[in-house]
């Protein structure tokens, strides 16, 4: 199956699948007690039938649920992604707005991760049985234990209040007004807290996952083929060793794609960065419909996106694969 | 020899680890080989010659150890050489093949830029040149269209074309010596005939030495100029080809010799004429891919295939890989369901029953499997492995014990090994619990694939004769699988020849062999290694 033909199907399963997702949420989401008119009257202080009737009438939420359905996925097959009433704007340019904080986050972990992972893992099987590679494994397996809010507090206690060496929560510095290059060191060094946190569990398993991968393709017999030409260890271990385990880490990182969006709110919360993940967290509290509804729906469009780039990556990085 | 030789080995010990089931992995060992001469280095399997080849590339696993001797290349002792000097030996004045053409090459690296990095290695030329070496390289070795083959990757090549694309990255620096180890055994006979023949005349053109390492006497026979036999580590006779194959010397190359079956089928013997127990009709299995635009990749496995087995007949289904011989005998068994056609036990049409109804019926066939290693569970004993079947049947646990020590003893094993596990036997003892496995249901008929491919020729040699020995006793019906002919020769009635899931051509094993009428069969059978100088026995 050719390329252009292997997409083209992936699309239209994806398409599929985001459709029954939608579905799914909006069912999800009236199963939850309470709704949107109830919290907004009782924060309002003026929590009597009438007030309440005239808050869901004005929300549509007096109509029937098949009415309410079909107005929710029509909006959606046409991208409007509806209308926030607590925060008087449309959900598009609610998530919008925080979408490119955590698309931030969550890429410089997804990178930190992956590069810092797989190198680790090199390292480790180069020197497997060492000290190094027990240092290394150890390391990476402590890390893989350890829950992500105990890191994220401890680092932000170490590395931010006691070593002063980063900010401690935020996006930027408030109040500063940096511009050009100055705002960017300065988002950078926000950055830094959240994203290590944030991706370090994947490093730790990324570092695993190379290291077993690497062992086990050493005693592939296609290595010995390389010994015998006369090449030298290191080109024997970057070109056929490295470039061979790597393949089960592309599909990792299609798992670890898909889940930093999602994933981040706890990061994201414990270190107030303005992004979807805190969005999310916030319109659970308010019971905003639209709001929530429009932040699930950007997450498994992301995690299904991710997946049809995974399977195109892998396709590139193993010939072997005609079609999945 | 007249010439200096080009590899000298002296006295070469090399040690195994402590806990190893011999001191030495070869002990003493001396060869030489001249400018285009080919020895053949022939063993059993852990006779130690395939770690003799890998000490003279230094590539022995770390374990391994040469303690004495000396490895001279062109006067040059290879064991005193540095990981660096090593390096530039490699690929430049020995170059090596193996055995697995499927994993010996880089799955994800495209077979041109395998063979160029040969080139790199030792800093020969510039990318495009060493490219244009490449391509002239895979057209020597008779790669069709080598210009564009040299962009694929290996899975798209057949096994006898990545064993070529593996000879040209070999030959890229015309090495003086090449080491060949088992370099056929994975391929089927014609494939095989191809490549020996490629070897002999590279060998030819350009003075190379070979180091040819093989455990099939079938192919010593039709390539070596000298034969050094090994066994247990040490050299028991060497010496010319003819000599050595027409009036072996020692006792161990004797037996070797007279285990190889020979390709002239023994006279008929009186078949007992009865009721087919199996018969196949019009039997049909197709592989296909689906996919969401249209129908994927079609394989027709078989095709039309009729066959009958009577009780005490042997069957042979022979033919290449891939021919679907062994889709044939899954399906007897539905362990593959057939898309067309019927299979019937006595009158009982299997194919028409639900999985469930044919349960109760599964005793009365049974398989023996290739791999004697793969095919038995580790983690039971042998008894609990053989009584699994009849328990399942409803026999009495303590009864199917009982029975399994009697069955151990009718394959040629000690009652004890009930209580032992898999790895602690031999192939060859595994093979006979494998077929004690089967013969624990007292079945009709037995489908035995591939049973002795794996197995060296002496240990064969006895599980042919086991298998020999008890169709006579229990009057079974066998489907006996194989690629090999010299195998089908000596232990089946009849045969069927099977090409891309049809069978060409069936008769009776003598007939068949004298005056095959079917061009495949010709072509296969002249394909047969060592038929010229193999005598029969």
């Amino acid at each position: 199956m050719g390329m252009a033909r292997f997409l083209a199907s992936r699309l239209l399963k994806g398409v599929v699948v985001l459709f029954a997702i939608a579905v799914l949420n909006f069912f999800l989401i009236r199963a939850a007690p309470g709704d949107p008119a109830a919290v907004m009257a009782g924060e309002a202080g003026a929590a009597d039938a009438q007030f309440l009737q005239q808050l869901r009438e004005q929300f549509g939420l007096d109509r029937s649920i098949p009415y309410q359905l079909g107005v929710y996925l029509k909006g959606y097959a046409t991208l409007d992604l509806g209308y926030s009433y607590r925060q008087q704007r449309s959900v598009a340019a609610v998530v919008g707005e925080r979408l490119p904080a955590t698309l931030l986050l969550t890429g410089a972990a997804f990178i930190i991760s992956l590069a810092l992972g797989s190198l680790l893992g090199i390292l480790a099987a180069a020197r497997a049985g060492r000290w190094s590679d027990s240092l290394i494994t150890t390391a990476a397996l402590v890390f893989y234990a350890t829950p992500l809010f105990w890191i994220a507090l401890m680092s932000q206690i170490v590395f931010a209040l006691k070593l002063g060496w980063v900010p401690n929560v935020g996006y930027e510095t408030i109040g500063a007004h940096y511009t050009g290059l100055a705002r960017a060191l300065d988002i950078a060094s926000h950055l830094v807290l959240p994203a290590l946190t944030l991706g370090l569990f994947f490093t730790a398993l990324y570092a695993r996952m190379m290291r077993a991968s690497m062992l086990e393709i050493a005693g592939a017999d296609f290595i010995k083929t390389a010994r015998a030409k006369g090449l030298r260890p290191s080109v024997i271990t970057r070109r056929h060793i490295a470039r061979n385990a790597i393949l089960p880490i592309v599909t990792l990182a299609g798992l670890q794609a898909g889940q930093l969006v999602g994933g981040a709110v706890l990061t994201e919360t414990v270190f107030a960065w303005p992004g979807i993940g805190r969005l999310m967290f916030e319109a659970l509290v308010q019971r905003d419909y639209a709001v929530l509804l429009g932040v699930f729906f950007v997450c498994s469009a992301m995690v299904v996106l991710f997946n049809i780039v995974t399977d195109l990556v892998y396709r590139v990085a193993d010939p072997r694969i005609e079609a999945a | 020899m007249s010439q200096r030789p080009v590899l000298d080995i002296r006295g070469l010990t090399l040690a195994l680890p402590a806990l190893a089931d011999r001191p030495y992995a070869v002990s003493g060992l001396d060869l030489a080989i001249a400018p285009g001469e080919l020895l053949c280095v022939v063993g059993e399997s852990g006779s130690g010659k395939s770690m003799a080849a890998h000490a003279v590339m230094g590539l022995l696993p770390r374990a391994v150890k040469p303690v004495a001797g000396q490895v001279l290349l062109n006067g040059r002792d290879l064991l005193a050489l540095d990981d660096a000097a090593m390096r530039d030996v490699r690929g430049r004045e020995v170059g090596m093949i193996f055995q697995e053409p499927m994993t010996s090459l880089n799955p994800v690296m495209r077979v041109g830029d395998q063979i160029a990095e040969t080139l790199e290695a030792h800093r020969i030329g510039d990318g495009a040149s060493r490219m244009r070496r490449a391509v002239e390289l895979m057209t020597e070795v008779g790669l069709p269209d080598p210009a564009r083959m040299a962009r694929a990757f290996p899975h798209q090549l057949s096994g006898g074309q990545r064993q070529r694309v593996m000879i040209a990255m070999a030959l890229a620096l015309q090495p003086k010596l090449l080491i060949a180890d088992e370099p056929t055994t994975a391929l089927d006979v014609t494939t095989q005939a191809q490549i020996l023949k490629l070897v002999d005349a590279l060998r030819r053109d350009h003075g190379t030495a070979v180091l040819f390492i093989t455990h099939d006497f079938g192919v010593v026979a039709e390539i070596a100029d000298r034969i050094a036999v090994l066994q247990h580590g040490v050299v028991v006779e060497q010496g010319p080809a003819d000599a050595v194959l027409g009036d072996p010397r020692h006792d161990y190359t004797r037996r070797l010799l007279a285990a190889v079956p020979s390709l002239t089928p023994p006279p008929p013997r009186p078949r007992a004429e009865g009721e087919p127990v199996l018969s196949v009709k019009g039997l049909g299995k197709i592989y296909q891919r689906r996919s969401l635009f249209g129908a994927g990749r079609v394989v027709q496995a078989a095709s039309d295939v009729s066959f009958s087995i009577a009780r005490g007949e042997t069957l042979g289904l022979v033919g290449e890989s891939g021919s679907g011989k062994s889709t044939v005998g899954r399906c007897c068994l539905r362990l593959i369901e057939p898309d067309a056609g019927e299979i019937r036990i006595d009158e009982l049409d299997i194919t028409a029953l639900s999985a469930r109804a044919f349960r109760p019926h599964r005793k009365r066939i049974q398989m023996v499997f290739q791999d004697p290693f793969a095919s038995l569970n580790p983690r039971r004993t042998v008894g609990r492995i053989i009584a699994e079947g009849p328990v399942a049947q409803g026999v009495e646990p303590k009864a199917a014990l009982e029975r399994a020590r009697e069955l151990l003893a009718l394959v040629g094993l000690t009652p004890g090994a009930i209580d032992r596990y898999p790895h602690e036997f031999s192939g060859g003892q595994r093979q006979r619990i494998g077929i004690a496995r089967a013969l624990a249901l007292d079945p009709e008929i037995l489908v035995a694939d591939e049973a002795v491919s794996a197995l060296d020729v002496s240990v064969q040699a006895q599980i042919l004769d086991l298998i020999q020995d008890l169709k006579k006793r229990l009057g079974l019906a066998i489907l006996f699988v194989t690629h090999d002919l010299r195998v089908a020769a000596q232990i089946c009635d009849r045969i069927a020849v099977m090409q891309r899931g049809e069978i060409v051509e069936m008769g009776d094993t003598a007939t068949l062999f004298a005056a095959p009428k079917h061009p495949y069969t010709q072509q296969l059978l002249a394909a047969v290694p060592g038929a010229r100088r193999l005598k029969a026995p």
